[in-house]
């Protein structure tokens, strides 16, 4: 503990106990903040809808209604949309996402914790899939990615530069959208949840039909996500959002260094003669 | 030094080599340009290695460049991929993106090299607008090295093209998206902007030419141009000697430093390997451009996040925050949404940089040789104009970057968009009042420790109970080099008719020229006069300041309380 208490009032002590105390309550919130769960396709089990309706009345029917048909707002606007024929697939993609139930009301649902488990998921899917025909949740053959072969895999990217880079970025980083809105990161996104977003187009995002993209070009649409997200890194990426953040690193990273050498050069002349005994 | 050292041509190696060098000598005659030469003396200050740090990025990008152009194949010739990158393998591609992808995976050490060769290139932009205001806001672009500065500028001007061109060489979906950009950038140009996009593009955009164009320009065309204006801001350094900051024993006429060797060029030296290492070793631990993640060039393809290089960012910024405004005149389609922002304001930042030193000289009447440099505080005005431009290349610079911005910090692009449409005018104003003034009063703040001394951080208590600061005078070479700079000079009304009440033919003029003299010099504090400083002097041990001896190496004490050392 010498060394400590001999250099508390060095220059740099200050910095050593700010950075040391950021550190802490990083590895703290790491350790505490919770896991990820995943959900599991809905029925047509009566028994399960009618599990599904007692929490959609809980849980849901302040914004969608009652019966699920949506609210309106006095000036005509919608409070929370119909639910009626959006399928369990929509369901499953925005229960089980987190961004349903909305903690508040924003431009956009964001990607959260889930609120419900795996199985209350399933009996609200399982509930709004009874009220009208929709998109059912996709069966594993299509989001079953790991026996792709490599002409599908380069077909996938191509169908994933045409249609979904121009707002989810190259390597599905996320992009910006008008008025708050925004392209969320495909990162960490499940290869079901995936599908389902292309199959109901949550929030800004257009539908993507199986008559537009087939169910095996949405396969390999994702195959093509997995495999880019899993590429090893040529260093710090930078979260793969591009030049700007190069630029970033240039300047902070690369003059900044650069100059702290070039202080320390000018300094330590070859005449230069320490002063301190 | 020691006078007693053996002459270089009696010890054994001059013997050795006085033989070989005679010859080369005899022949070659470079002795007398190296004697005079070897002993050429540099001023040591950081911030006069910022050139050193563009300089040495330039050579470690005509390595590696050198070390690219064995592998790359600027073609646009389409062809199936067929290397080790498995997302992409079959794909129709131009041979362009093929090589570069077999430079990234399949050529030993190609990734780093590529990587290297981006970063230096980034660094290469970054040092020059560095080394840039730093001469700027020194004023070393004084008489006599207002042609330097000319140079200067068009390194920085030669070296967007270069880095543009390269960015582009790869025919990624990136650098496609940036030929785009540019292509709108030439076709905005009114009645002539078309004819110039099937010249340069040789048809319709993106036509088959483009890359093998581009490569001419960026290996051999901009590189020559590039090491041909850097030689002559070279030469013309030498010529005209380093500038130095003031201090005791420095004047105009003579330069205080290190001599060239054996000092300046191991400094020199030195820092070549550091640039070179620094380099390597950000390309080694940080990704830049992965022209694989883009996948190859489709014109009806576009990516999220689709920006220039930084040192373009400011340009795609202005584009970005511009109305659109746009309109027809009979065939022709005027685009000023575009031609303003790109075209337009490109010109007048290369014109305000170029006119700028004889402007200053023009308004401040000086037309003196200048080797000393000035503290940017000693010129608030031009200062504060330094910082107004800065901070209006930085609101489109932040604007280049705001779909990323807004996706980070959770913000609403559009009220990015328009922040800085409103802080792009106002920001420089507000910049430059406040720079003026702070530097004005750092001004008083030098004369205040020049009169009074400086603060030592010791509190004193007199006998009555009363606190005061003990004030410790400033040493004689600081307070020699915070006055080491000319009196602010005398402001006259111009002359508007002559002794025989002859109106001045030119009276407008000098009526302007006055007016900006004093605009220029307006509120600026002179230093204080000598009767002023043997009169503080003199009363330095009065009450105000409580007396205390201090020895002779103090120089203060920290905020925590623990004597400060030099």
């Amino acid at each position: 503990m010498r060394f400590l208490s001999t250099h508390r009032r060095h220059p740099l002590a200050g910095y050593a106990v700010l950075l040391f105390g950021l550190l802490l309550a990083a590895a703290l919130y790491a350790a505490f903040a919770p896991g990820k769960a995943d959900a599991d396709t809905a029925t047509n089990d009566p028994a399960k809808i009618e599990e599904g309706r007692e929490l959609f009345l809980v849980g849901c029917a302040s914004c969608h209604g009652m019966n699920a048909e949506g609210i309106m707002t006095v000036a005509g606007g919608n409070y929370g949309p119909s639910l009626v024929g959006v399928g369990a697939a929509a369901v499953d993609f925005q229960v089980g996402t987190g961004r349903m139930p909305m903690a508040q009301s924003a431009p956009q649902a964001i990607r959260k914790e889930p609120v419900y488990t795996d199985e209350e998921t399933d009996a609200l899917a399982a509930y709004i899939a009874s009220l009208g025909p929709g998109p059912a949740v996709p069966d594993e053959e299509y989001t079953d990615v790991s026996e792709i072969s490599q002409e599908e895999l380069t077909r996938g990217g191509e169908f994933f530069r045409t249609n979904c880079t121009a707002c989810h970025n190259s390597v599905g980083a996320g992009g910006a959208l008008p008025s708050g809105r925004f392209a969320p990161s495909l990162q960490g996104v499940s290869e079901k949840h995936l599908y389902e977003a292309m199959l109901t187009g949550p929030q800004q995002m257009p539908v993507f039909s199986d008559d537009v993209i087939s169910p095996e070009d949405k396969r390999a649409i994702i195959a093509y996500i997995k495999n880019v997200q899993n590429q090893p890194q040529a260093g710090f990426g930078g979260g793969g959002l591009g030049p700007v953040v190069d630029g970033m690193f240039a300047w902070i990273i690369g003059i900044g260094g650069l100059v702290a050498v070039a202080v320390w050069l000018a300094a330590h002349g070859a005449r230069v003669k320490k002063k301190r005994s | 030094m020691s006078t007693t050292s053996t002459p270089l041509k009696d010890t054994g190696v001059g013997k050795k080599a006085a033989g070989p060098v005679e010859w080369l000598d005899d022949r070659i005659g470079l002795a007398g340009l190296v004697r005079k030469n070897i002993r050429k003396v540099f001023p040591d200050h950081w911030s006069f290695l910022l050139g050193e740090i563009a300089l040495w990025s330039f050579v470690v990008l005509l390595l590696t460049g050198t070390f690219l152009t064995f592998w790359f194949q600027p073609s646009m010739a389409e062809v199936p991929y067929d290397g080790s990158y498995d997302p992409l393998r079959g794909l129709e591609m131009s041979q362009a993106y093929a090589s570069t992808l077999n430079i990234s995976f399949d050529i030993r050490g190609g990734l780093l090299v590529r990587q290297i060769h981006h970063w230096a290139a980034a660094l290469f932009m970054a040092a020059i607008i560095a080394h840039m205001l730093r001469v700027f806001f020194t004023g070393a672009y004084r008489k006599p090295r207002e042609l330097n500065w000319l140079i200067g500028i068009g390194l920085f001007a030669i070296g967007l093209i270069e880095g543009f061109a390269g960015y582009s060489l790869p025919d990624d979906l990136l650098s496609g998206t940036g030929l785009r950009f540019v292509d709108g950038l030439i076709r905005s140009i009114p009645v002539v902007g078309t004819y110039i996009e099937f010249f340069v593009f040789g048809g319709e955009f993106p036509g088959e030419l483009i890359i093998a164009r581009l490569y001419m320009a960026h290996i051999f065309l901009l590189p020559g141009l590039l090491l041909g204006l850097i030689a002559a801001h070279m030469v013309l350094l030498v010529y005209h000697k380093h500038t130095q900051w003031p201090g005791p024993g420095r004047t105009e006429k003579n330069v205080v430093g290190y001599p060239m060797l054996p000092v300046y060029a191991a400094k020199a030296g030195g820092f070549f390997f550091v640039v070179f290492g620094f380099t390597t070793l950000m390309a080694a631990t940080l990704q830049i451009n992965p022209i694989w993640a883009y996948g190859p060039y489709n014109p009806s393809e576009v990516t999220a996040g689709s920006q220039p290089d930084w040192y373009m960012g400011w340009v795609e910024g202005a584009v970005r925050i511009m109305p659109n405004w746009e309109f027809t005149i009979g065939p022709q389609t005027i685009s000023l949404n575009v031609f303003i922002p790109a075209v337009l304001l490109m010109g007048i930042l290369f014109t305000v940089l170029a006119i700028w030193p004889f402007f200053e000289s023009w308004v401040t009447g000086d037309k003196k040789e200048h080797h000393l440099l000035q503290r940017p505080r000693n010129a608030p005005t031009r200062t504060a104009f330094g910082v107004a431009g800065m901070t209006f290349y930085g609101v489109c610079w932040i604007a280049g970057g705001n779909d990323i911005i807004a996706l980070k910090f959770n913000l609403d692009i559009f009220t990015i968009t328009w922040m800085a449409r409103v802080l792009v005018f106002v920001g420089p104003v507000i910049a430059f009042i406040v720079t003026r003034r702070i530097c004005i009063s750092l001004q008083r703040k030098d004369n205040d420790a020049i009169l009074h001394g400086y603060e030592t951080g010791i509190i004193v208590r007199s006998a009555e109970g009363s606190y005061a600061e003990a004030h410790a005078p400033l040493p004689p070479e600081k307070a020699f080099a915070l006055t080491a700079r000319p009196r602010v000079p005398e402001l006259t009304a111009p002359v508007s008719e002559d002794e025989n009440g002859v109106a001045n033919p030119d009276g407008r003029k000098a009526r302007l020229r006055a007016w900006a003299k004093r605009f220029f010099y307006a509120h600026d504090v002179d230093k204080p006069t000598r009767f002023e400083v043997e009169d503080a002097a003199h009363h330095f041990h009065d009450d105000v300041y409580p007396p205390h001896d201090f020895p002779d190496d103090f120089s203060g004490v920290s905020e925590t309380g623990v004597p400060k050392q030099h």
